[in-house]
């Protein structure tokens, strides 16, 4: 179709509608090249469906999976979970036994808080030193990258061997105030400071890497802005970028916070598995130097693979395990996306 | 200096005005202001020759409309694309010259916020009931910044030929249809000693052409070029300039572009927009000598834009 | 401090700025000290046995039952002359190998295909909906994925999968009662798919829009473009996800000890479908099942050999992921 000559205003070039003609649908053109035969030239081939099945069964796959390990949970934990036993302490039922099979999970929950609170205590200010250190400061730089590395071989080591590390350490006698000291001067070596402090070797890095991010974020001209001000550096740290970095501690520290709560080997091996014992005199610091244990060593010890083989318990209180997990994981979401960037200009 | 003349009429432009369409006044020559513009735009050097004898329509746009999250970016444009003649889309920033490029290759149904209204049809079948992929081996784009893949020269070429049936054909099938796609895009003379250069190492103009030569290699009906030029040196325009001039015989050509003067150059029709209308469309030379409405008047002698 | 222009270098000019920085260096230095202590004293720790035992120590060949050589280890007598040390360890090691091998291959095909669902084809609703799921995976202690594992894959396993002529053909050697490194093996790539996922699907989205847009409008299907063209260009960082995971999996004590079975049988492939029901004994889950007797020393040094294994391969791949990570951000994918 030609366009008229004449000239027309807007309205009527909108109003003539342009038609195609009435012809029978023809096939399109392809420039085939005989590099292919027409029936190979598909625009979805059956490797390209498989895979795009594929990749739609994974996802799907991932849903249920989650879905059915809470659905599971919620049926079995509701199924064995009295609200009453969650402040009974638990009861030893047999001399064989170091672990409480039966009453409640009292000393489990006050384990796990106070092993969660200690950890990420001493965990704090290691943390946020070191990757203020690294990110302010970071002179002479092999140590920077020798510190970097540290904490990423520490991140990357199993508790495991984190655990026995820390027997083999609080066993010497130079840490017999730890912990409790038998009569014949052997350092037991396992209480709440020791898991405590072993804890916070694995949310050290945790800490430190969300912090580092944070402090890398906040752009050059603030800290201009505070030394044009006569502010030194350190000042500057303390009152202009690490207030500006609380969201990404916040996240980072609460992802420590959920590894810690979720970990099992360290409390097994440095907790010592029993309820809630304190040793010593003094008042609050008897109860770190005794021994405990905490939701997840209580499971382990529970299911059939521990002493107790209550699984009923076990159900329970990993029930009450994973709905702590989930609420701080949703705190995490909550912090980290709270906001939108405070630096756009 | 001497003392303070009285300071020039200030042209106000409002922008909501409606573009009204006013008679070429009779006599020996357009009005004073488009004298400066169009006339500098006039005496360049044009590139076209004539019109070719074969003019095919392939697409037509029937009162195409493109919205992003409700707000609409292109209103009711009709338009026709024909093969043997080379269409120009032009107009200020923001108006919805890209828009409506990208959606003769359905690539804005990839923004999750946009709708589309009207039809679009290719070869007379309706652009929304043909496979997209289908579609889009029909009508290729080259994009702005030239993104050739992270791979050799001949496997960029060669992608769209391998990568859309059930078999892969072999290199040595392959060769002679990137020699073909390289030689039209004219960069064969310049890779030809070593196919397998990295791409990403070509410079700017090279990696353009390149872009150029992947689209033709799959035999397209249709080219859409998104200011193809806009991020090389003049060499490399002209370059690629001529290269359009060569197509256009074989593939309908729609071009978007900020350069007045290339379009004045390239296309055989111009087609103004702003802000979504599709204010005026003609001949190249109509729309830039005498142009019928105000509002394309005022752009192409330079009043905004 | 003066350098040879008579210039002052730059640095903190100011004593309680010399002092933070000292204290906050000090502070580093002491993180770094006591890690570098760590693997001294574990290393010091296990030597022993593995001076004792040479290369037979790891050597395939070298036979012996673990579990046996567990117990002489742990019933040697006190006197340190008489220290039993003998432990050719290459089962334990053989176990944890299959069951990382297999679990960080299937996860990362299981990883590579949700993240191309993520990114790309998965419909708005379920995107958002599979975002906090594999968090949510991620987050959940190992123990609650023991828990379920003991008390339902391995007793599902027994009933269905196990039938009683296959536990007849093994009888002499081994029990097939559901405790099994393909249970491991099964919830480990449960275990480490969502960590992986996490870095695939930042890496798909970090491709160039030039890169996807292009593949698209040469008439690529999505399917076939997003996988030449954005997963090629992902490649490191799949690489890097699954040097993490391998990390991971490789330190998984607690989850493994419950299920695998603690028997130091090393599982032959040529016995068919049974290879996969037949039980285990990785180096992790060996540390945590044995953790009482730590009092008997030289079963204590055996002990912390495999924790110096452990540490050596884990932390140093977690290391080497983290390296691979560092230069992927420094690495400008533009087109230009």
């Amino acid at each position: 179709m030609s366009t008229p000559a004449t000239t027309e205003s807007r309205a009527e070039t909108q109003r003539r509608r342009i038609r195609p003609p009435n012809l029978p649908r023809p096939r399109l053109p392809r420039r085939n090249r005989g590099l292919l035969k027409e029936e190979e030239i598909v625009p979805w081939s059956i490797g390209d469906r498989i895979g795009l099945a594929a990749a739609w069964f994974c996802g799907l796959l991932l849903c249920a999976i989650a879905g059915s390990i809470v659905l599971y949970m919620l049926v079995r934990g509701l199924q064995y979970l009295s609200v009453g036993a969650l402040f009974e302490h638990p009861v030893i039922l047999s001399t064989t036994q170091s672990t409480g099979t039966a009453g409640g999970y009292l000393d489990p929950i006050e384990g796990t808080l106070i092993l969660t609170t200690l950890g990420t205590l001493i965990a704090l200010p290691i943390g946020i030193g070191t990757a203020v250190w690294l990110s302010e400061y970071g002179r002479p730089s092999w140590l920077a990258r020798a510190v970097e590395s540290g904490v990423e071989i520490v991140a990357g080591t199993p508790t495991i061997v984190l655990a026995i590390f820390g027997l083999l350490v609080f066993t010497q006698g130079a840490f017999g105030f730890l912990s409790f000291t038998a009569e014949g001067g052997a350092v037991f070596g396992r209480s709440f400071f020791i898991a405590g402090i072993m804890m916070s070797l694995i949310a050290i890095p945790l800490i430190v890497g969300a912090t580092r991010e944070a402090l890398q974020s906040i752009p050059a001209h603030v800290r201009e802005a505070s030394y044009a001000l006569g502010k030194d550096k350190i000042s500057t740290i303390r009152r202009v970028l690490l207030p500006a970095s609380r969201k990404g501690i916040a996240t980072g520290t609460t992802l420590g916070m959920g590894r810690i709560a979720g970990d099992t080997a360290i409390v097994v091996i440095l907790l010592g598995a029993t309820p809630l014992e304190p040793q010593g005199d003094v008042p609050i610091l008897k109860v770190l130097q005794g021994t405990g244990s905490t939701l997840t060593s209580y499971v382990y010890n529970n299911s059939p693979a521990g002493e107790g083989n209550a699984p009923q318990k076990a159900y329970a209180a990993a029930f009450v395990l994973l709905i702590i997990v989930i609420l701080m994981n949703f705190f995490v979401d909550l912090i980290s996306r709270k906001g939108s960037d405070p630096w756009a200009r | 200096m001497g003392p303070l003349k009285q300071p020039p009429p200030v042209r106000r432009i409002v922008v909501d005005d409606e573009p009204t369409i006013v008679q070429p006044p009779k006599g020996n020559g357009t009005t004073e202001e488009a004298k400066t513009g169009a006339a500098a735009l006039l005496s360049a050097p044009r590139k076209r020759e004539g019109k070719r004898a074969t003019i095919k329509e392939r697409m037509t746009l029937d009162e195409l409309g493109v919205a992003y999250a409700g707000k609409p970016a292109v209103k009711a444009v009709s338009l026709p694309v024909r093969q043997g003649e080379v269409l120009g889309l032009i107009g200020p920033s923001g108006c919805g010259k890209t828009t409506l490029l990208r959606s003769l290759n359905r690539l804005v149904d990839q923004t999750p916020t946009a709708s589309r209204s009207g039809t679009i049809y290719l070869d007379d079948q309706d652009v929304d009931l043909l496979d997209v992929t289908e579609l889009r081996r029909q009508v290729g784009m080259v994009f702005q910044q030239p993104n050739p893949f992270p791979m050799s020269v001949f496997d960029n070429v060669a992608y769209g030929l391998r990568e859309r049936g059930s078999r892969r054909p072999s290199r040595a099938a392959l060769r002679p249809a990137v020699e073909e796609a390289l030689e039209r895009a004219g960069l064969l003379e310049e890779v030809k000693d070593n196919l397998m250069h990295p791409a990403l190492r070509l410079s700017g103009g090279q990696q353009q052409r390149l872009c150029i030569a992947r689209s033709l290699a799959v035999g397209p009906e249709v080219l859409l070029l998104d200011e193809p030029c806009s991020a090389l040196d003049p060499r490399s325009t002209s370059l690629i300039e001529e290269l359009i001039m060569s197509l256009r015989e074989e593939i309908a050509i729609v071009i978007v572009t900020h350069n007045l003067q290339q379009a004045y150059r390239v296309a055989d029709r111009v087609a103004f927009m702003y802000l979504g209308d599709l204010v005026e469309y003609g001949d190249a030379d109509g729309v830039f000598g005498a142009p019928k409405a105000k509002r394309t008047r005022e752009y192409v002698s330079g009043g905004f834009g | 401090m003066r350098s040879r222009f008579g210039l002052q270098k730059a640095g903190p000019r100011n004593r309680s700025d010399q002092r933070a920085e000292l204290l906050l260096g000090a502070l580093a230095c002491v993180v770094l000290a006591l890690i570098a202590g760590m693997i001294i004293f574990v290393f010091e720790k296990a030597w022993p046995s593995f001076s004792n035992n040479g290369l037979d120590w790891f050597w395939p060949w070298a036979g012996g039952n673990v579990d046996d050589e567990l117990v002489h280890i742990f019933e040697s007598p006190s006197d340190p002359s008489q220290f039993v040390y003998t432990m050719h360890a290459w089962p334990l090691i053989y176990a944890t190998l299959l069951i990382t091998a297999t679990a960080v291959v299937v996860s990362t095909v299981f990883a590579v295909l949700s993240a191309m669902f993520i990114v790309e084809f998965a419909p708005e609703g379920i995107r958002r909906l599979l975002e906090p799921v594999v968090r949510l995976l991620a987050a959940v202690p190992s123990v609650i994925y023991g828990l379920i594992g003991i008390l339902v894959v391995v007793k599902f396993f027994s009933d269905h999968l196990i039938t009683q002529s296959a536990r007849d053909s093994v009888a002499g050697v081994a029990a097939l009662n559901g405790f099994s490194w393909g249970v491991g093996a099964l919830i480990l790539t449960v275990m480490i798919t969502p960590i992986m996922i996490a870095i695939v699907v930042d890496a798909l989205r970090a491709v160039p829009v030039g890169w996807r847009e292009g593949s698209v409008s040469l008439g690529v299907n999505r399917w076939r473009a997003m996988l030449t063209v954005s997963v090629r260009a992902a490649r490191p960082a799949i690489v890097a996800a699954a040097v993490l995971a391998t990390a991971r999996a490789l330190g998984e004590a607690i989850m493994l000890s419950m299920v695998t079975g603690s028997v130091g049988f090393q599982p032959n492939p040529i016995d068919g479908f049974i290879f996969f029901v037949e039980p285990a004994r990785p180096l992790a889950a060996t540390i945590v099942d044995n953790a009482e007797g730590l009092s008997v020393v030289p079963f204590a040094q055996t002990l912390y050999a495999f924790a110096a294994v452990l540490l050596v391969s884990a932390a140093f791949l977690s290391f080497g992921g983290w390296y691979i990570r560092r230069r992927l951000r420094t690495y400008t994918l533009s087109p230009i």
